[in-house]
């Protein structure tokens, strides 16, 4: 079959790679109708995550149809469902995965001891995303093995589009749970960094969820504008002060939410801690870029909420721990727990009080990806949200 | 860094390589200005210059004004031919002191072989961003209709209001009362 293959630092191919077969009885194969880049792709892409491999197949946000099930997943699937598959691997048993913590399942992760070692505790298994969550090939393929398949799906009615579905396996439920970390008041304003597709699913979530104000903040004209059309208030941080605007909008007093939806590779025009950040992540002092992290603490109101859906790899420096902990602000992260909230999604898709098909800018085939994840991280052609349609 | 903002697309082309290259160039001038500008004796020393010290501090000027050019323009051609005018001005400088008996000949050798270098660096990035220049970007995509809400923005806002947000995603109690200037409201909830 033809798949994305990672080979190295910004070298994605289209390759011909053996089919994948069934290897537990808990397994199933798909066969992907349409899947996604994700802006985690671009991480690795761009090789700021440690742990990838060459030879590795990308991707972790698919659907398709069921081609084979293995015994012991039968009972939950057959040939023919029509399933979105969830970027994380889940048990749907252990401690974790009974208590809806999905991303976290103790189970999953084939590597468990890695993630271990560099997190004190096991995490779950990821599709295409290191050998750190597992090294299982992921969905930019024309076919998947979905291991624990009788967990992992989500079964999605025929009278919907893959595009409207499609990112039921991540973006969506990552915007939702960005938002439903600030645990929104109707008197909240949330500020929200980055206007990528996850920012984009967290704005309309915040407004959805009723927020008073929600403001969106990057530099991508094209992003903004797509902002704006949610129903967000934008800043540019190229050409405004962030922190200024901010506390101009809410009476000096600040976001009494802030969510980070940019992560490790956050960009910073000319300012010091950006250019520090630059020298300690190119001398690897330092795995990742948190101008975001520093400047929500700074800017958030005291006792408000910092809700961080973007990715960290490693170790950060200079967060200013000292206006956390006075200011009395709560943390909330984590990878998303997908099927957490995925039935109450489709449910709200099914009623029509969101399309999230609106964030799709441009649809390939399987063989142009490799351009794609270039034009993609270099935001060009005003591209937002790429699906491959193997 | 790649993105498209008015800056790049001013010159119509996103951010490039050659744009980092430029950025780049620019750090180095301003540096090496303020080298020239702070330390124009011990420079002059060390090329036996001696009495060039104003030249020196001037040249120093100039460095951190092309600089600050390239690094604050919405388009930093002008400012990189800027520097290859310098940068053949300061070879010319250079050269003089290579007449007559310096004894400081060999460093200012290594300073040519240094400035010829920057030069060629300076004419490849000048000529590539001249010849990206006149290729426009596509005009802008219009997304202002992608509202993402079927039933509209007005319908769409609080919809999702029904959502019990579970607990374990509460905001602690103990801050309610600060995050919610009316007090809290939702009665205390079972934990
Ligand atoms: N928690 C999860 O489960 C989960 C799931 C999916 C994605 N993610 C993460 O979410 C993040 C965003 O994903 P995406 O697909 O939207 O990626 P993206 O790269 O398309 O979007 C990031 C956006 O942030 C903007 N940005 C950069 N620096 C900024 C700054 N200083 N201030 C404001 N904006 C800035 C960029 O211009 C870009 O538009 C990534 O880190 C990704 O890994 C997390
Ligand atoms: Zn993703
Ligand atoms: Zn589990």
């Amino acid at each position: 079959m033809k798949a994305l293959v990672w080979h190295g630092t910004t070298d994605i191919r289209c390759d011909s790679v053996p089919d994948p077969q069934i290897e537990h009885p808990r397994d199933a194969i798909i066969k992907v109708t349409s899947c996604a880049i994700c802006g985690s792709d671009l991480h690795l892409y761009d090789h700021f995550m440690p742990g990838m491999k060459s030879g590795d197949i990308m991707g972790h946000e698919s659907m398709g149809e069921v081609v084979e099930v293995g015994p012991e997943a039968k009972g939950k699937l057959k040939v023919g469902d029509r399933v979105v598959i969830p970027f994380t691997i889940i048990c749907g048993e252990c401690d974790q995965c009974k208590r809806g913590n999905f991303s976290v399942c103790e189970r999953t992760n084939r590597n468990g001891h890695i993630a271990a070692k560099a997190f004190g505790h096991t995490t779950a298994g990821l599709f295409g995303y290191t050998h750190l969550t597992g090294g299982y090939p992921g969905g930019q393929a024309e076919y998947l093995r979905v291991p624990f398949a009788d967990a992992t799906h989500i079964k999605v009615p025929s009278t919907l589009s893959d595009e409207q579905l499609l990112f039921l396996s991540d973006i969506f439920p990552t915007g939702w749970q960005a938002a439903v970390q600030c645990d929104i008041e109707p008197t909240d304003t949330v500020a929200i960094w980055g206007a990528g597709p996850v920012g984009q699913m967290a704005i309309r979530s915040a407004i959805l969820l009723g927020a008073k104000q929600v403001i969106a903040i990057d530099r991508v004209p094209e992003r903004l504008d797509m902002a704006r059309a949610g129903g967000a208030i934008t800043i540019n941080f190229d050409e405004e002060s962030v922190i200024e605007r901010l506390n101009e909008l809410t009476n000096g007093k600040g976001p009494e939410k802030c969510i980070d939806s940019v992560g490790m590779e956050a960009h910073a025009a000319g300012t010091v801690d950006a250019m520090y950040d630059r020298v300690k992540q190119a001398t690897m002092m330092e795995t990742d870029r948190p101008h975001v992290l520093r400047e929500m603490a700074y800017v958030c109101r005291p006792a408000g909420t910092l809700s961080v859906p973007g990715v960290y790899g490693g170790l950060l420096d200079k967060i200013p721990f000292g206006a956390i902990m006075n200011k009395g602000l709560t943390i909330r992260t984590g990878q998303t727990h997908v099927n957490r909230w995925t039935d109450d999604l489709l449910r709200r898709i099914e009623e029509g009080q969101i399309d999230p098909s609106f964030v799709i800018t441009h649809t390939v085939g399987l063989d142009e990806g490799p351009d794609m994840y270039k034009i993609f991280r270099d935001k060009q052609d005003g591209c937002i949200k790429v699906v491959l349609k193997p | 860094m790649r993105y498209e903002t008015e800056r790049t697309r001013r010159r119509g082309h996103a951010d490039t390589a050659t744009d980092t290259l430029a950025r780049g160039l620019g750090i180095f001038s301003i540096a090496l200005g303020i080298a020239e500008v702070v330390a124009p004796r011990a420079l002059a020393r060390a090329l036996g210059m001696k009495g060039q010290e104003g030249l020196i501090a001037g040249y120093g000027v100039r460095e951190i004004a092309t600089g600050i050019g390239i690094l604050a323009s919405k388009d930093p051609t002008p400012w990189i031919w800027g520097r290859v005018a310098g940068d053949g001005l300061d070879l010319a400088t250079l050269a003089t002191a290579l007449e007559g008996r310096n004894p400081k000949k060999g460093n200012v050798g290594i300073a040519m072989a240094a400035v010829a270098g920057v030069t060629a660096l300076d004419v490849y990035c000048a000529q590539t961003l001249s010849r990206e220049s006149p290729h426009p970007l596509p005009p802008m995509q219009d997304y202002s209709d992608r509202t993402g809400y079927p039933r509209g923005i007005e319908q769409s806002h609080g919809a999702a209001k029904d959502f019990e947000v579970p607990r374990d995603f509460r905001t602690p109690e103990a801050m309610r009362p600060y995050t919610q200037p009316q007090a809290p409201q939702r009665p205390t909830p079972s934990m």
